[in-house]
């Protein structure tokens, strides 16, 4: 492979002038080749391309005595409890009673938490059937990527919209956090909380055995 | 029938638009990409639909393993310096210049402040080897609340980003949060990796 042609040159030699040798300008490049690749090879190994995704939380501020906390009413309310093995328990606060109503297991999957979420947001805020459109109409490029963002933010902060109680127990992994604040995302929930999970709320999961 | 003479071709193929190309992609390659940090742990993130990024610079990251032990790291060196000499105060302890040296090209730190210095004299093979124990966070000995409050004296617009594996108990997720909380951080970031799809 490797050959460096030297032709051309010589001849004859009429008056004993010394011609030098014409050489020929053409390289070979097939190490410089193997060279490229390997350093390719070596830098497709060893770096990152992808920067990490993140999800962004707000945590309420602590020690803090919120008195004119706005009242929110109960029946608004879900409180979601995440136990062991990828298992989620809920209850609504019966709005007759302050009670909380029965709980309900579920789990992760795309039939459980987030139907339920979704079917409960909708009753609540009825403009969510706006954000098709408003998806569109980006899509279609008449309005622009911040003023979607600002409609989408308006729409899910509603007033009367489901808000998401979600209290994470002992037993629970951090995955299933992660997932739970996703289905906030996926389900346009605007108002949710992590809170620190209480007594009563143990002493529930104890009873349908997921503590 | 007259033969048909096959002129004879030279086998060699030039080589310089193959160079060109690998080289081009090498160029990209070494533009487009950053080296990846070497992190004393392996940590599996979970996934999430978010598409925020996380910038590469200004990040205190806390990462949290299977077995609930907790590191901590911050990206610039510059302040990794600054936040150990005053954690050094704090702490009554000395480090030498070759020490904070040192320090500074760790990414990431998962141990008890007063292991760190023979850690800091180890060499690189030695410090894979050892299983360190994580960064205290016990209310007794809360290391990582002064951690986090050094690093944000040093630098106070840094961001805080959790980096948990998927099987992270929940307990030590809620530890580290709540000493966020008390250290006045209540806006941090989960890092997450792609969605798969169909999940």
């Amino acid at each position: 492979m490797a050959e460096i042609e030297a032709g051309g040159g010589g001849g004859k030699h009429k008056g004993g002038k010394k011609r030098g040798k014409k050489m020929s300008t053409r390289v070979d490049f097939t190490p410089m080749v193997d060279l490229g690749f390997l350093l390719i090879t070596f830098f497709m190994l060893t770096t990152s391309m992808n920067k990490p995704q993140t999800m962004e939380i707000n945590m309420p501020v602590k020690d803090e005595k919120v008195e004119d906390a706005s009242k929110v009413k109960a029946s608004q309310a879900v409180t979601v409890l995440l136990a062991k093995d990828d298992k989620i328990v809920y209850y609504f606060i019966d709005p007759v009673t302050g009670e909380p109503q029965t709980p309900q297991i579920t789990n992760f999957s795309a039939g459980g938490i987030r139907a339920t979420l979704l079917k409960e947001n909708k009753q609540r805020n009825p403009r969510l059937d706006s954000i098709p459109i408003y998806k569109d109409m980006l899509n279609k490029g008449s309005i622009n990527e911040d003023q979607y963002k600002s409609y989408l933010s308006g729409i899910r902060g509603y007033k009367e919209a489901l808000i998401v109680v979600i209290k994470a127990s002992d037993k629970s992994r951090y995955n299933n956090l992660v997932d739970i604040l996703d289905e906030m995302m996926i389900c346009n929930i605007g108002r949710y909380a992590v809170v620190d999970i209480t007594a009563p709320e143990v002493e529930m999961l104890k009873t349908v055995n997921l503590e | 029938m007259p033969k048909v003479k096959v002129p004879r071709k030279s086998t060699s193929v030039d080589m310089t638009a193959m160079t060109d190309v690998a080289f081009l992609l090498l160029t990209f390659f070494m533009l487009a990409t950053k080296f990846k940090p070497d992190e004393p742990v392996v940590v599996d993130t979970p996934s999430s639909i978010s598409e925020i990024k996380l910038p590469e610079s200004g990040i205190m990251q806390i990462t949290i393993d299977k077995q609930g032990r907790v590191f901590f790291g911050i990206t610039e060196q510059t302040t990794r310096e600054t936040v150990l000499q005053r954690m050094a105060e704090k702490y009554n302890m000395k480090f030498s210049a070759e020490e904070i040296k040192e320090f500074s090209l760790q990414s990431t730190i998962g141990l008890p402040l007063s292991q760190l210095s023979s850690y800091l004299k180890m060499d690189a093979e030695a410090r894979k080897a050892i299983q360190t124990a994580g960064v205290p966070t016990d209310s007794l000995n809360n290391e990582l609340g002064d951690w986090i409050w050094q690093a944000r004296l040093a630098n106070n617009d840094i961001r805080v980003a959790i980096k948990g594996d998927r099987d992270a108990n929940m307990p030590t997720v809620k530890r580290v949060i709540a000493i966020l909380q008390e250290k006045k951080v209540n806006r941090f970031n989960f890092i997450t990796s792609m969605e798969k799809a169909g999940e």
